[in-house]
C-alpha cells in the first residue's frame, strides 16, 4: 500500500533508448539533436517534454497535442468499456457467490474462463462478422465515413453502433476477472462472523447478502477502480488497430512502425505516469473507505 | 504443512482411516480427478503437447511429411474437408491426408500443416518465456525474501552505481569514460574486501562515515524495482521492445520472460519471509547447513506451489501475448507459422474464407482455456485451506 511515486522514472524508458542512434542516422541528425551522446538526448527529450516542445518525428506536430487529441477519441471508448465492465461483473460475481457450486456458479465460472482464454482479436472477427452479417451496421472507425449532412438522430446511433462493439470487446476480460473477483470476496465475507450474526439475528436473506455482506466486499475494489486507468493506453492497441479507431494505442502502433521515438517515449511516459496517479488514487480512496488503514 | 492437513483429514475418519498413505502423486491424481475442468484441461494440455511434439517431427526438415511452406497457387482458399484436384498437382503437390483437413490459405499452402507447424512455436513460446520468468523470479524474490533484511551500506551503493554506469556508458560508445567509471568500481569493491579483512579494528575517520551509514535494506530496494517494473503497461512495453529488436522467436520468448516475472517474485518473496521464521528453517541453521542449501532444498520446495499456479496460468498468457504480437505483425517473421500469424493472414478473406480465422482463432482458445483451467484447478489442488471448501 505505499506509494510508488519516484524511483526510476528515467530508468522507466530506457530499454528503448539503445536504438536512438543507429535508425536515423542520415536524416535529420542535426535538429534531432541525434548526433549528441545518449544521456544528452535523454536530456534533450526531458527539457522538451516539460516545456511541451516535444514534436514528432514524423510530421512534426506538437506530441502534447497530438496525445491529446487521441485521449479525446479513446475517452469514450474506455468510459463505455468501463461502465460495461462494473455493471455487468458485480451482479454476475455475486449472484455466483450466493449460488456457490450451483450450476449457475458453474457455469458462470467456465464462461469467465472463456473469455479470459479467448483471444480479443479472434473475438473482435467473431463479433463483426456477427454484427455485420445480421444487423447491416458498419462497425469500422469512429463514424460512417462520407456520412456527412445526415439527420440528428441517425448520426447518433452511427456513433453509438461504432463505439458499442469496440467497448464491448475491451470489456470482456474485464467482465471476466473482475466477476472471479467479486465472487472470491463475496465467498469471503459470507463466512465472517458478522455475516452470521446478522442471520442469526433473523435478517432476511437478501439484506444479509446486500447490506451486510456486499459493503464489506466492496473494500477491495475501491483499489481496483484505481488500477484501471493505464489501461486506457496498454489495452486497447489491439483493439484499436482492428477498428480502426483512432485512439492513442493505435497511436502509439503507428508510432512504432514508423519508429517515431519523441512519440513512443512520451506514450510510455504517460502511462508510466497514469500508473503512478492510479495507484495514488487507490491508495487514496482506500484510507478515505476503510478507517481500519492509515498511512 | 501439507502432510498435517491431511492427516488431520484422516484423522477425522473423512477417508478411509486404515487406507495405506499415499504418495504425493497419487494424491494430486485423486484431487485432480474430482475436479472436472482442471481434469479436461491437464487432458487437452497432454494432448496438446504431444501434437505440438509431433507437429515440430512432421514439418521440419528437407522433406517434411507435412510442408507448411508449399505453394499451390491453383489450389487456393479450399475449404476445410475438401479433396484435392489430383489433375492439376504435381505428385510432390498432394497433401499427405489425401484431403485438407483445415482448408488452404491465399497461397494454397495446407492449413493443417501450418497449424501443426504454428503448435510448436506457441508451445515453446509460453514454455520458454514462463521458465525465464520463473527462474528471474525465484531468484530475485529468494534474494529478497532471505537476504531481504540485510542492509546496503551507501559505498557500496555507490560502487555498484559505479559499475552499472561504466557498463552503460561502455554500451553507448564512450569507451574510456566507460572503462575508467568501471575501473574505480571494481577497484573499490576490490579494495573495501581486501580492507575489511585486514584491517578490522580500524575505525574509519569521521567524514567517511557517511559512506558507511546504512542507507537501505535490499529488500526495500528489489521491491521497489518490482514496483516500477509493475508500472510499464506491459503489453505496450513487450510491443515496443519487440517492435525495436530484430523479429525472431527468441526474442519474444525472452521479452515476454523478462517482463513479466514479478508477480513470481512477489510470491515467492512473500513465502521466504514466513518460511524462514519456521521451525525447520531455524533447525537447519542451527545444524550449519549453509544459506544455499537451505534455500535450495528446504524452503524453495516449500515455496513453489503458488509459483506453480501462477507459472500454468503464465503460460496461457505468454500464449495469447505471442498470437496477439503475431497478429499485429511483430511476431515471429513471416516464412514460419504461428496460430497468430496464420489468423492475421486469413483476416482480409474473414468472409470469404472464414476457416482461416476460426481454425487458429479456436486452437488459441482451447489451449489457452485448458491451462487456465489447469491452472485454476492446480491452485485448488495445493493449497489445502481452498480444498475444504469444496
Amino acid at each position: 500500500m505505499i506509494i510508488h511515486l519516484a524511483p526510476g522514472q528515467p530508468s522507466q524508458v530506457d530499454p528503448l533508448n539503445p536504438k536512438f542512434t543507429p535508425e536515423m542516422v542520415e536524416r535529420f541528425r542535426k535538429e534531432f539533436h541525434l548526433d549528441k551522446p545518449l544521456y544528452t538526448q535523454y536530456v534533450y527529450f526531458y527539457r522538451d517534454l516539460f516545456t511541451g516542445k516535444t514534436t514528432s518525428w514524423k510530421d512534426n506536430q506538437s506530441v502534447l497535442k497530438k496525445i491529446w487529441e487521441r485521449f479525446l477519441n479513446s475517452l469514450p471508448l474506455f468510459v463505455v468499456g468501463t461502465i460495461i465492465t462494473w455493471t455487468l461483473s458485480f451482479p454476475i460475481g455475486i449472484r455466483s457467490a450466493i449460488s456457490r457450486g450451483g450450476l449457475y456458479d458453474r457455469s458462470a465460472t467456465f464462461f469467465s474462463y472463456l473469455l479470459i482464454s479467448i483471444p480479443g482479436f479472434f473475438f473482435a472477427y467473431i463479433l463483426i462478422i456477427l454484427v455485420v452479417t445480421r444487423f447491416h451496421v458498419p462497425v469500422i472507425g469512429m463514424e460512417t465515413f462520407g456520412l456527412g449532412e445526415a439527420s440528428w438522430p441517425s448520426m447518433i446511433m452511427d456513433r453509438v453502433w461504432h463505439l458499442l462493439l469496440p467497448s464491448v470487446l475491451g470489456a470482456t476480460a474485464g467482465i471476466a476477472i473482475l466477476s472471479r473477483y467479486v465472487r472470491s470476496q463475496m465467498l469471503e465475507v459470507e463466512s465472517q462472523d458478522y455475516v452470521r450474526t446478522a442471520r442469526a439475528k433473523g435478517v432476511p436473506e437478501e439484506q444479509v447478502h446486500y447490506r451486510h455482506a456486499l459493503r464489506n466486499a466492496l473494500l477491495p475494489f475501491v483499489t481496483m477502480f484505481g488500477l484501471i486507468l493505464p489501461g486506457l493506453i496498454g489495452g486497447s492497441v489491439i483493439i484499436e488497430s482492428i477498428f480502426s479507431w483512432p485512439g492513442m494505442g493505435r497511436m502509439a502502433y503507428e508510432a512504432i512502425l514508423a519508429r517515431d521515438y519523441p512519440i513512443i517515449l512520451t506514450v510510455n511516459f504517460v502511462s508510466a505516469v497514469l500508473v503512478l496517479a492510479g495507484t495514488f488514487v487507490s491508495d487514496v480512496l482506500y484510507m478515505v473507505v476503510d478507517p481500519r488503514i492509515r498511512l | 504443512m501439507k502432510t498435517d492437513a491431511k492427516d488431520l483429514l484422516q484423522d477425522t475418519g473423512l477417508e478411509e482411516p486404515l487406507t495405506p498413505r499415499e504418495s504425493r502423486l497419487q494424491e494430486f491424481w485423486r484431487l485432480i480427478r474430482r475436479n472436472r475442468l482442471a481434469f479436461v484441461g491437464l487432458t487437452i494440455f497432454v494432448l496438446f503437447f504431444f501434437t505440438a511434439l509431433g507437429g515440430l517431427m512432421l514439418t521440419s526438415g528437407t522433406r517434411p511429411i507435412f510442408d507448411p511452406a508449399m505453394v499451390r497457387l491453383q489450389e487456393k482458399l479450399q475449404p476445410p474437408l475438401s479433396t484435392p484436384n489430383i489433375d492439376t498437382l504435381r505428385p510432390e503437390e498432394i497433401p499427405r491426408l489425401g484431403l485438407y483437413l483445415f482448408g488452404t490459405d491465399d497461397l494454397g499452402r495446407d492449413v493443417f500443416a501450418r497449424m501443426l507447424q504454428g503448435a510448436w512455436v506457441s508451445l515453446t513460446v509460453g514454455f520458454v518465456a514462463v521458465g525465464i520468468s520463473v527462474l528471474v523470479g525465484i531468484f530475485i524474490g529468494g534474494l529478497s525474501g532471505y537476504f531481504g533484511q540485510n542492509r546496503v551500506r551507501v559505498d557500496q551503493l555507490l560502487a555498484a552505481l559505479a559499475l552499472f554506469l561504466g557498463g552503460g556508458l561502455l554500451s553507448v560508445g564512450a569507451t574510456s569514460a566507460g572503462v575508467m567509471v568501471c575501473l574505480i568500481g571494481t577497484t573499490y569493491i576490490f579494495f573495501s574486501t581486501r580492507w575489511k579483512r585486514g584491517s578490522g579494528k580500524q575505525s574509519p575517520a569521521k567524514w567517511m562515515k557517511v559512506f558507511f551509514a546504512e542507507a537501505v535494506s535490499i529488500d526495500t530496494l528489489i521491491m521497489r524495482f518490482v514496483d516500477v517494473m509493475l508500472c510499464f503497461p506491459s503489453f505496450f512495453l513487450i510491443l515496443t521492445v519487440v517492435a525495436l529488436l530484430p523479429a525472431s522467436m527468441y526474442n519474444i520468448m525472452i521479452v515476454i520472460g523478462l517482463t513479466s516475472w514479478m508477480g513470481t517474485t512477489r510470491f515467492v518473496r512473500a513465502e521466504f519471509l514466513s518460511l524462514r521464521e519456521q521451525d525447520f528453517v531455524t533447525a537447519a541453521r542451527a545444524l550449519g547447513v549453509s544459506d544455499w542449501r537451505i534455500i535450495f532444498r528446504h524452503m524453495i520446495p516449500n515455496a513453489i506451489a503458488p509459483v506453480l499456479v501462477s507459472a500454468t496460468i503464465g503460460i496461457a498468457m505468454a500464449i495469447l501475448t505471442e498470437a496477439g504480437l503475431s497478429f499485429l505483425g511483430f511476431g515471429v517473421p513471416p516464412p514460419h507459422a504461428t496460430w497468430g500469424n496464420i489468423l492475421s493472414d486469413g483476416k482480409r478473406f474473414i468472409f470469404d474464407a472464414p476457416w482461416l480465422t476460426f481454425v487458429p482463432g479456436f486452437a488459441i482458445l482451447i489451449v489457452v482455456l485448458s491451462f487456465n483451467l489447469f491452472g485454476e484447478g492446480l491452485r485448488d489442488i495445493l493449497n489445502p485451506k481452498l480444498r475444504e471448501r469444496y
